[in-house]
């Protein structure tokens, strides 16, 4: 067997490995217990500049929970794999200031992925990256004047909830969670997620929400085969 | 050349040196209500301010978090500013050549900025009127004998200290950094406590009770004072590590601690601490070493009630209530049982804004009075040389009218004679001159 062959042979089993049929982790997240009540944000309606923007006084959105009790902003995420990730490939994903709010206030995105941040109003905010001290993420903290064009800030680190804030109008935050692997997603208003192409193998799933806490669940994916994993997560 | 320890009379540059503080006050009001609103890296540059020189950021763009840090960097300014000129005043008329010259450099480094960098005309600008004015004012700054060298030396330290503090507040911007936050307010309030001493320095009332015996009847007094003050101080920087850790309220009621005496603290029951915590601005996660630290600021804070207690105590008791450590020592307890209660109300307002500001305030002022009562305790331990008795003997270096007056500061003569008015070496008769009865009246029993 001469070089040539071997050569062919290992890039045929990177290829077949690379293209082993995947399969999506699927599941609905749901809250037991009644949530606390949201609170008014009073200093929205102090700020001149925001106030006028909606019609009412927004309230925190801690707890986004359907009438069923679904519950959205929920990340999802395989465990236990690293190093894979594919985000200087990935579509950039995007947080927008809205109203003199973050939206979505909860996002998850790759390391090396590009995170676009939009200034859809006509007021000042700056955009404060705080990472927490130990996570190797740089901090930065960027001004963005109304109509200014996008921010876009990448994170070289995993870091579960990494805080994005505006020092302006305090009651602006978001919270960015970074996986150096593409298998994760964020649970939708109906409680929902879907992890799409998972490699065939046992993984333990993690359901992180900011409040209600953490839970894991072991999943199987088997070649071809959604899995589906539903959460309970509880509002003590 | 001035005695050592004598202190100067002159009662404009009192009076400045009081307006300073009430200055830094001000200033630390500003730096209160920046930490309180979360408001500290709402300007996301510095020295500049969106780009622009600070001095110019237009009115318009002071919105929100802005208002708070860029009202608090213009105060530093002017603090800066009045430290600046009262360091220079206490050197008298030998600040004179360093004003011209510094003025002058200012002025070519202002026009080589501008021909260098003419985009940046508006610091050039700052920095050549700056630069003028040093230069103008020169020639009108008060030809007078320098205050003693101790004096000027604690001026140039405000000088200095100022300097440092502004490059704290900087680097806490830059460098993102929490811990230069908690520096930056420690220094704030020792900064706050020079600047009282220097106004009490310069003040008539210091110098003519110069060697009193103050605490002679009460050996302890001296110590415990000091033992409170010092103990103030820990609980500031206390204060200032859990404000600087910007999560809030870690135990949300008083005078209990999530409902008990001494609350849970392993990391099930802080998850559930966090859970439960609605923010409606943004907080990091409560630790339970920030519940710790908490714990700590309310011990300390009870400590410190019971030891200016003692204080005014021992103070009443040795010295009556119309003496002046008994009423400063009335006025230090009434001030910390204030800030005793500012310190509930903060936890009861969930942290309002201007309430946790306003207890800042207090910690401040209770750290200040707690170090003029210090100074005027430890007042008698001063050479015996500078008592009023003797400083009101015609000294040997009072020698006519055209005699050198060490202790006048910055009193300008007046009708050929450099004695100031109520100077303690000023042989004429004044009326405002304490005499030993009063003396005895002011300072307790004798």
């Amino acid at each position: 067997m001469n070089k040539t062959t071997i050569l062919l042979a290992a890039a045929g089993v990177a290829l077949a490995l690379q293209w082993a049929p995947a399969g999506d982790i699927t599941g609905t997240i749901t809250l037991k217990g009644a949530p606390p009540k949201e609170k008014v944000i009073t200093p929205y309606k102090d700020d001149v500049n925001c106030r006028n923007l909606t019609p009412e006084t927004p309230t925190t959105r801690f707890y986004v929970v359907s009438p069923n009790g679904e519950l959205a902003d929920v990340v999802v995420s395989v465990q236990g794999i690293s190093g894979k990730s594919t985000g200087a490939s990935a579509k950039p994903a995007t947080l927008d200031q809205k109203n003199c709010l973050y939206v979505p206030q909860i996002l998850a995105v790759q390391t090396g992925q590009k995170l676009i941040v939009k200034n859809s109003d006509p007021v000042l905010h700056n955009v404060d990256v705080q990472p927490a001290n130990e996570s190797g993420n740089p901090p930065r903290n960027e001004a963005q004047v109304p109509g200014a064009s996008d921010l876009t800030f990448s994170f070289p680190k995993p870091e579960m909830f990494l805080k994005i804030k505006c020092d302006v109008h305090a009651w602006m935050f978001a919270w960015v969670s970074v996986f150096d692997h593409p298998y994760f997603a964020v649970s939708a208003k109906d409680g929902t997620f879907k992890i799409p192409n998972v490699p065939p193998g046992k993984y333990t799933l993690q359901a992180a929400h900011r409040k209600a806490g953490t839970v894991t669940r072991e999943v199987e994916v088997k070649e071809d085969q959604p899995a589906k994993v539903d959460f309970t997560l509880e509002a003590k | 050349m001035p005695s050592p320890l004598t202190t100067s009379s002159n009662p404009r540059l009192s009076a400045f040196a009081l307006l300073t503080a009430l200055a830094t006050l001000g200033l630390l009001a500003a730096g209160g209500l920046v930490t309180s609103h979360g408001a500290g890296m709402a300007v996301p540059d510095w020295p500049n301010s969106y780009g622009y020189n600070m001095f110019f950021f237009p009115f318009s763009q002071w919105a929100g978090g802005i208002f708070y840090e860029h009202t608090h960097r213009l105060f530093a300014s002017l603090v800066g500013l009045l430290t600046t000129i009262l360091a220079l005043w206490l050197y008298g008329t030998k600040a004179r050549p360093w004003m011209r010259h510094l003025g002058l450099v200012l002025l070519a480094a202002a026009l080589g900025a501008l021909i260098a960098w003419p985009r940046r005309w508006s610091d050039a600008l700052v920095v050549g009127l700056t630069g003028a004015a040093l230069f103008t004012s020169s020639f009108a700054w008060p030809r007078c004998e320098p205050s003693p060298r101790w004096l000027r030396r604690l001026g140039l330290a405000a000088f200095l200290a100022v300097v440092l503090q502004g490059l704290l507040g900087g680097l806490r911007v830059v460098l993102f950094q929490d811990a230069i936050g908690i520096f930056h307010a420690t220094l704030a309030q020792l900064f706050f406590v020079l600047v009282c001493a220097l106004a009490l320095f310069t003040s008539r009332w210091w110098q003519n009770s110069l060697g009193s015996p103050f605490c002679a009847h009460a050996p302890r007094l001296p110590i415990l004072v000091t033992a409170t003050t010092l103990l103030i101080l820990v609980q500031l920087i206390l204060g200032a590590c859990m404000r600087h850790q910007h999560a809030g309220l870690a135990i949300p009621d008083f005078p209990l601690a999530y409902g008990k005496l001494w609350p849970p603290m392993d990391a099930a029951s802080v998850a559930l601490y966090n859970q439960h915590r609605l923010e409606t601005v943004s907080l990091n996660p409560i630790t339970s070493f920030q519940i710790g630290l908490q714990m700590a600021h309310r011990i300390v804070a009870a400590l410190i009630l019971a030891a200016v207690a003692g204080c005014a105590w021992q103070s009443l008791r040795r010295f009556g209530a119309r003496s002046a450590l008994g009423k400063l020592a009335l006025v230090w307890l009434g001030l910390v049982l204030t800030q005793s209660l500012l310190g509930a109300i903060t936890i009861w307002s969930s942290k309002a804004a201007d309430i946790a500001t306003a207890h800042v305030l207090g910690g401040a002022l209770c750290l200040a009075l707690g170090t003029l009562e210090c100074l005027l305790c430890f007042r008698q331990f001063m050479p015996a040389s500078m008592t009023v008795a003797q400083a009101l003997e015609p000294s040997s270096e009072v020698s006519g009218p055209e005699c050198r007056v060490s202790s006048v500061g910055c009193r300008v003569s007046r009708g050929g004679s450099l004695f100031p008015r109520h100077s303690t070496l000023d042989p004429r008769p004044s009326t405002l001159a304490p005499r030993p009865s009063a003396l005895s009246r002011q300072f307790g029993r004798p």
